[in-house]
């Protein structure tokens, strides 16, 4: 996989194929994009799992956290890891322990290791890295667009009416749209310093 | 295996428009309402957190007005995009985000007068210093950055000569400074240059112009090339700082590489109030379905009226940077290969008194304070747009007192040489 440039195919398979992610990094604190993300995606019908050794004892929206995945005592179908890149190993290491095994590994915007990424594909796993859930499942069901970003979709077709007020459904059908190659590249030269 | 990409013609057709979900309406419903009820107290709450993507209230962002901010950051090649009331707008909300008081911006001396204005007087009361460089002079740009530099403002067609601004030489200049590169790309379009290619970080137009392209409505937009990052220095707080009206979010972390564009409305447009009219954002919207053929219009015709020009023994000069031989062609060759625009000035050996006798005989061009219409249009720079700007500074920005500016429509050619002939020989 190319890492620098997903298909929106791969994004939206992923998005649409996974019930349940633990987050790893969830953070009890509203403000933070880690808490809103969780809620993001739990509003969006995810069964979600808050994972923070720091938070155990506590809910985050009614879902109680664990201190690790091990403690997770279910299967999972993606892990989401809202840590920075020098922490993202030890998690993609207690994922590949998991039995059954996750499908997807997750890095949020800014996180990237192409070392985890390489170990976990090799276990059959699919990863992205410096995404994030809620940015793709916006821009893949348009409803980013209402924030005039740029979708990156087009589309003839009309999509499937909104549920739960104003919430748009990632089941939408499109083709490319337009490129952000400057940003692209820019992301790209911030994780690989000359 | 890779999505294919679009290219511009269809983008500019498509992009941010899809069939409403609700109704089926395949063109871009005016969503002519202030605002936007909520679900629940806990819905509206996560809008007003910036938890949520969805509508609150017009002066922050309207569905109509979304469609046209994701066309335009499409077309650019950006992330995102803000649409506003006018291009003067989206120049105060840009640099609301960039400066405090006692900061600084470089910006071209060729610049819109009307900017010139802006950026020497009213931003002066804000405590916002501008220091002028010459684009044909790139050492200039090097050497008025000061600490205090946050942003190098210039032009990629350069009103009113139709200059051409080598963008990515200037673009070298802000990454060495550490400043984002803002370019107005008004006057080319992004079908005829896209300024993000050449190391833009955003891109500001007024969407009045050729984007719009009919004359009747004002409107303009910030686009946020996704490019820079706000937080490496404590240059830009506005992005890398805890903000309180909104609980400690910080803009950056939070947003990513559409950031910019989310400050701008959050911080400037919701503060600000410059909102746009969704009325307005649609026949903007109409008008940019039919960009790539106007552009072409426009340069052809434009083209044909500056070679006239250049042959007319009553004219002492035309700079039009689509003319061999013209000080700024080879920069036309590179940045704007389909055509250098359809806005140029020309000299008559008459001086002052045959610009104003031309302006006043010609028959088709309207004499206007504007460019970019359907019909053609034309201005005595020096005593109009560039009018507040001492001699000097009206020499500088290419605005001498015998030069007038045409902005050339999409009617027929022959008919527009034959207004000016007609026009020139009763001057």
């Amino acid at each position: 996989m190319n890492h620098d440039a997903y298909p929106d195919d791969y994004i939206r398979q992923i998005l649409s194929d996974v019930k349940t992610i633990a987050m790893v990094g969830a953070s009890p604190v509203n403000v933070r994009p880690s808490h809103f993300v969780f809620k993001y995606l739990a509003q969006r019908g995810y069964d979600m799992i808050p994972v923070n050794p720091g938070q155990v004892g506590k809910n985050l929206l009614g879902k109680p956290f664990v201190a690790s995945l091990a403690d997770i005592g279910r299967p999972v179908d993606m892990i989401d890891i809202f840590r920075n890149s020098d922490h993202i190993m030890p998690v993609v290491d207690e994922a590949l322990k998991l039995v059954p095994l996750p499908k997807v590994i997750w890095m949020q915007l800014g996180g990237r290791d192409d070392a985890a990424a390489a170990k976990a594909e090799a276990a059959g796993l699919k990863v992205v890295m410096n995404r994030c859930p809620k940015i793709e499942y916006g821009r893949l069901s348009s409803e980013i667009s209402w924030m005039g970003v740029n979708s990156r979709t087009l589309s003839s077709k009309r999509a499937p009416v909104p549920t739960q007020g104003m919430r748009l459904s990632l089941n939408r059908m499109s083709v490319g749209g337009g490129e952000t190659a400057a940003s692209d590249r820019a992301a790209k030269n911030k994780n690989e310093p000359s | 295996m890779t999505d294919r990409l679009p290219g511009f013609a269809t983008l500019a057709v498509h992009a941010g428009a899809q069939p409403d979900p609700t109704t089926g309406a395949r063109a871009t419903p005016i969503y002519q309402t202030t605002s936007f009820v909520f679900n629940d107290a806990d819905h509206a709450a996560s809008l007003f957190g910036l938890q949520a993507f969805g509508n609150i209230y017009t002066r922050i962002g309207n569905p109509t007005n979304a469609v046209l901010e994701e066309r335009v950051a499409a077309l650019e090649g950006g992330t995102a995009a803000l649409a506003v009331a006018s291009g003067h707008a989206a120049q105060l909300v840009v640099l609301q985000q960039l400066l405090t008081p006692g900061d600084e911006i470089v910006a071209a001396r060729k610049l819109y007068g009307g900017s010139m204005n802006q950026f020497t007087h009213a931003f002066k009361s804000f405590g916002w210093n501008v220091a002028w460089a010459d684009p044909d002079d790139i050492g200039s740009f090097e050497r008025a950055v000061t600490p205090r530099t946050r942003a190098i403002f210039i032009e990629s067609i350069a009103n009113p000569a139709g200059s051409i601004t080598d963008i990515e030489a200037i673009s070298a200049v802000a990454r060495k400074a550490g400043v984002p590169l803002i370019v107005d790309n008004t006057l080319a379009t992004p079908y005829l240059i896209r300024p993000i290619d050449h190391g833009a970080d955003i891109v500001v137009h007024s969407l009045t112009k050729f984007l719009g392209g009919h004359g009747n409505s004002l409107g303009g937009i910030i686009v946020d090339a996704g490019t820079f990052d706000w937080s490496k220095d404590n240059k830009y707080p506005m992005l890398s700082e805890p903000r309180p009206e909104y609980h400690g979010i910080k803009i950056q972390e939070t947003f990513g590489n559409f950031a910019f564009a989310i400050a701008c409305r959050v911080l400037g447009l919701r503060d600000l109030g410059p909102a746009l009219s969704p009325f307005n954002a649609f026949l903007i919207l109409t008008g940019i379905e039919t960009l790539p053929l106007r552009m072409q219009k426009h340069c052809e015709n434009a083209r044909a009226v500056a070679e006239f020009l250049s042959g007319h023994s009553a004219v002492a000069s035309v700079s039009y940077a689509g003319l061999a031989g013209d000080k700024y062609n080879n920069l036309a060759r590179k940045y704007a290969p389909k055509g250098a625009g359809a806005v140029f000035t020309f000299s008559l050996k008459g001086g002052y008194d045959a610009g104003v006798n031309l302006v006043s005989n010609l028959k088709l061009f309207s004499h206007l304070a504007n460019v970019g219409d359907t019909r053609s249009l034309v201005i005595h720079p020096a005593s109009t747009t560039h009018s507040q700007l001492d001699d000097a500074a009206k020499i500088q920005s290419g605005a001498g007192p015998d030069v007038v500016r045409l902005s050339v429509g999409i009617e027929d050619k022959e008919d527009l040489i034959a207004d000016l002939q007609q026009a020139l020989s009763t001057s």
